[in-house]
């Protein structure tokens, strides 16, 4: 039987400088665009949905 | 070369019951049972079926009692239909863009076995009515079962529950709604563009206290998306997870916000898709029945 990590957070991507990694890994960008678009790769390579905190914290979480 | 007296009864009884449960499997839009092979297997096992229920007759008549004690073996083969059914459906559902669900596939299950059953009895009492009168009783027994049948096949619509209305998708911040209420988060904006274009909404208001309890059961809404999904088509593929029709409640109200996401957008149609998803019975639920009854009892 295949097992599925569900319902955790994969990958945080954020722009604001006071988020620190923890249990998952944190991708520190410079712009917004930069956030749009490795949010948006990780989101298909994670297989996951990409959440937004607010403006500056975005999260993949798979469901 | 001569023949037993009850041949033409039974002939007639078998004939009659397998033509009920041709009757009874009609492909519809949902698609189910699909193809010829499957059709083919519910089709023999109403033809057994309808050989059972006519030979019930001859049997009592005969004196032969051991001869119905074989009904319980009937019985059993027949509970193998509903798991047959079941585990054929729930492995198909692993594979669907939007899932049928376990309740609607034990829904489904439940009315293989049911209408066996109801092939038994309208052979019994078709051979039976032709034995002890005569053939034209027979047939007019034949029509009644089929009309108790299809009577009984017939369950509620998803209409006679709720009021539906279209309601357009909108997003406020990441938070997707519809109405009032709150679908899910989704983060990106490039998907939120996606979503809007893509997107219908529905409130479906229920009509009364057992609606709203009916409808909030998740097997019922996950029944309500894969009937559209499966009619109006579905904008989503393998890794995208973030194009999912989603229905959610109104905590306050009951109410349901259904948000899909079909390939045609026709509001019209979904409404009439919407309007005739089957009620499950496994999810219909009459809390008012018993309050009412507790209340005549004390």
């Amino acid at each position: 039987m295949d097992t599925y990590i569900t319902n955790k957070i994969m990958a945080v991507i954020t722009t604001a400088s006071n988020v620190s990694p923890g249990g998952a890994p944190v991708f520190k960008c410079q712009s917004k665009d930069d956030l749009y678009s490795i949010t948006a790769n990780l989101e298909a390579i994670l297989d996951g949905i990409a959440h937004a905190l607010n403006d500056e914290i975005y999260i993949i979480v798979k469901h | 070369m001569g023949h037993n007296e009850f041949l033409y009864p039974i002939i007639f009884g078998v004939v009659t019951g397998t033509i009920i449960r041709i009757l009874m499997l009609k492909t519809d839009y949902r698609q189910y049972p699909p193809h010829l092979h499957g059709r083919i297997i519910h089709l023999a096992l109403g033809f057994i079926a309808a050989g059972l229920g006519t030979i019930m007759v001859p049997s009592i008549l005969k004196e032969e009692y051991t001869a119905i004690t074989f009904l319980t073996l009937a019985a059993s083969q027949f509970r193998d239909v509903r798991n047959m059914e079941r585990t054929t459906l729930q492995q198909l559902d692993t594979f669907e863009l939007v899932g049928r669900g376990n309740t609607y596939i034990e829904g489904i299950a439940v009315a293989f076995e049911g209408r066996n059953y109801l092939v038994i009895l309208s052979s019994f009492f078709t051979t039976g009515f032709y034995i002890v009168f005569n053939i034209w009783a027979g047939l007019i027994c034949a029509i009644v079962c089929f009309f108790i049948c299809r009577k009984l096949m017939a369950g509620n619509r998803l209409k006679d529950l709720v009021d539906i209305e279209y309601s357009a998708p909108r997003f406020e911040g990441p938070g997707l709604y519809v109405g009032d209420i709150y679908i899910m988060n989704i983060g990106l904006p490039d998907r939120q563009k996606e979503i809007l274009e893509n997107g219908m909404g529905f409130i479906l208001k229920p009509k009364n206290f057992n609606a709203s309890i009916t409808i909030a059961n998740l097997g019922q809404r996950q029944a309500i998306l894969y009937d559209v999904s499966v009619a109006l088509g579905v904008y989503r593929d393998s890794g995208t997870p973030a194009l999912v029709p989603l229905a959610k409640r109104n905590l306050k109200t009951g109410t349901l916000g259904v948000f899909i996401l079909p390939q045609t957008k026709d509001i019209d149609k979904a409404i009439q898709i919407l309007a005739n998803v089957p009620a499950l019975e496994n999810a219909i639920r009459i809390p008012s029945k018993t309050l009412s009854q507790e209340r005549q009892e004390s």
